[in-house]
């Protein structure tokens, strides 16, 4: 059977991550913004503000629930408990898209509150889709997985993450959601080519697409080490990598990520707005 | 044997080597690389520690609270992926953590800050008001239950950790004076707030989230303290809209 459940109902437009402490300026004056994406890990409490904003925003923005804790790369089981605090939060506001990291969190040293890398090879290739059946079958929707950004590499990975994500959506019918900050940093970090990346990249599963900021450092020998921060505007490159993205994929609803050192409203509006004119230009 | 097995232990201990087969794009074992995962785990759970504990920070400097978080992280690392619940030892961690053990009163900061923090999360209810109050049956109000609504909060102590707590925030507050006190966390909307408890509140209030009867608790708080004045008990209530509409039968 030809299964036609849309991976994401979010609009071709540009949203941003949305923070408590824009809320107000968001209603009053949301520029291009048309959509927003919550870490459904922040929204997990049993109510006050968290929930009341949450309610509010999305009675007039379409949301997106990302996860950032769900630890679908481990190896361990998933945190039954965890995924059914998601399926009730996606159960109350019924979001536009739900999507996850390919990365790991949880281990039985307990959870590490980052986003943590494996090997790709065929046993974590098992897992990982076994995890996603698992997060689709209970929250009753289609998932979007996040491509990770990597500061090291695994020497004994069987495949390239292209052929471990494309995979993953065969064999679970998942949609990607491609970070193209992600992508970036990972092939700078990996000596690798960017846009290699992305015209390999399976785009026609892609619902989403996430930029941010980056911070550059160097390794030890001196090779470029760009940090994924979240911390800073979206850089030269990466918007020049997004356009490339929208010209050979499509266009694609777009997120602006800022979650540290969170600037003022109109600093991240004005990001949207450019996520907004490279949209208009790739039509 | 995968190079993920040693991954998770090697970050939270910086005295381990790096794990075998984590590499860079010229093979070479992985440094620098592998502390900006070590450091990153590090970092964002102690940014939670501070966000949750900015009372403790004010009073002990960011910079050794950052100190004393990479400890902290190392010995209580989260078990829930919800970080608005991470640092529940905080208390216990400080009572015996050697370079602050001398300040007797901060494991009290700590459950206090917890305390409004769980209180922010809590669930909603209506809260009892002076007019919901004036429509119940009057002559039988003492024999009703007022159970407390989920976000109040009653803490005690053997400090003066409401003065320590406000005079951190305001050093125009006055200085605190030795003796304990006690509190009462309340959420009549969304930004919870302590109030200093008066004599035999604390008994009073307890009783009653422990499903007394009005009657039982006045009486509770009474033995307690002599100067209990339930009157004011019930104004302080009432304008924090702590307690839940009572069932009438």
């Amino acid at each position: 059977m030809l299964d036609t459940t849309p991976m994401t109902t979010l609009p071709l437009a540009p949203g941003v991550g949305f923070k408590s402490s824009h809320f107000t300026a968001i209603s009053e004056d949301p520029g291009d913004v048309a959509w927003l994406e919550i870490h459904a890990e922040n929204y997990m409490g049993d109510g006050g503000r968290p929930l009341a904003q949450l309610n509010a925003l999305a009675e007039r923005f379409p949301v997106s629930v990302h996860g950032v804790g769900l630890s679908i790369g481990g190896t361990k089981a998933l945190d039954t408990d965890h995924l059914e605090r998601l399926r009730r939060l996606c159960d109350r506001i019924n979001p536009a898209s739900f999507s996850e990291h390919l990365a790991w969190s949880t281990h039985d040293v307990g959870f590490l509150n980052d986003l943590l890398p494996l090997p790709y090879t065929e046993k974590t290739l098992t897992h990982v889709a076994d995890h996603i059946d698992q997060v689709q079958d209970t929250l009753g929707r289609k998932m979007l997985l996040e491509n990770p950004s990597t500061y090291l590499a695994f020497a004994e990975n069987e495949m390239s993450e292209i052929d471990f994500l494309k995979a993953v959506v065969r064999r679970t019918g998942c949609g990607l959601l491609l970070d193209v900050n992600n992508v970036f940093v990972s092939a700078t970090n990996q000596n690798t080519d960017a846009y290699d990346y992305i015209n390999a990249f399976p785009l026609h599963a892609v619902g989403e697409i996430h930029l941010g900021g980056h911070d550059v450092q160097e390794d030890e020998h001196g090779a470029p080490l760009l940090i994924d921060s979240h911390g800073a505007a979206v850089a030269d490159p990466v918007w020049a990598l997004y356009a490339h993205t929208l010209k050979t994929g499509g266009l694609r609803p777009t997120l602006i990520e800022w979650d540290t050192d969170v600037p003022d409203w109109p600093i991240l509006r004005n990001e949207a707005r450019l996520a907004a004119e490279v949209l208009e230009t790739a039509k | 044997m995968s190079a993920m097995d040693g991954f998770a232990e090697a970050l939270l201990d910086p005295a381990q080597a790096v794990p075998k087969g984590l590499v860079d794009p010229e093979g070479r074992t992985a440094g620098k690389r592998f502390d900006v995962y070590r450091n990153n785990v590090v970092a964002s759970l102690s940014r939670a520690l501070a966000e949750g504990f900015p009372t403790i920070q004010s009073l002990v400097g960011t910079e050794f609270f950052n100190a004393m978080a990479g400890v902290y992280v190392r010995a209580h690392p989260p078990t829930d992926p919800r970080m608005m619940y991470f640092g529940a030892e905080m208390p216990v961690f400080l009572a015996a953590f050697g370079p602050v053990q001398h300040l007797t009163y901060l494991p009290d900061i700590a459950r206090l800050e917890l305390g409004l923090r769980e209180s922010y999360h809590a669930g909603d209810a209506q809260g009892l008001t002076a007019e919901v109050l004036a429509s119940l049956p009057q002559d039988s109000l003492e024999e009703l239950r007022f159970p407390m609504v989920p976000s109040a909060r009653l803490i005690s102590s053997g400090h003066p950790i409401f003065s320590i707590w406000t005079r951190a925030r305001d050093p125009q507050a006055p200085a605190p004076v030795p003796g304990g006190q006690d509190i009462l966390i309340a959420r009549p909307s969304f930004d919870p707030e302590p109030h200093l408890l008066g004599p035999g509140m604390m008994a009073f209030f307890t009783a009653l989230s422990q499903a007394a009867l009005l009657s039982e608790a006045i009486a509770i708080a009474a033995q307690t303290a002599s100067e209990f004045d339930p009157g004011q008990a019930l104004t302080l209530a009432l304008s924090t809209e702590i307690l839940e509409v009572p069932e009438v039968s």
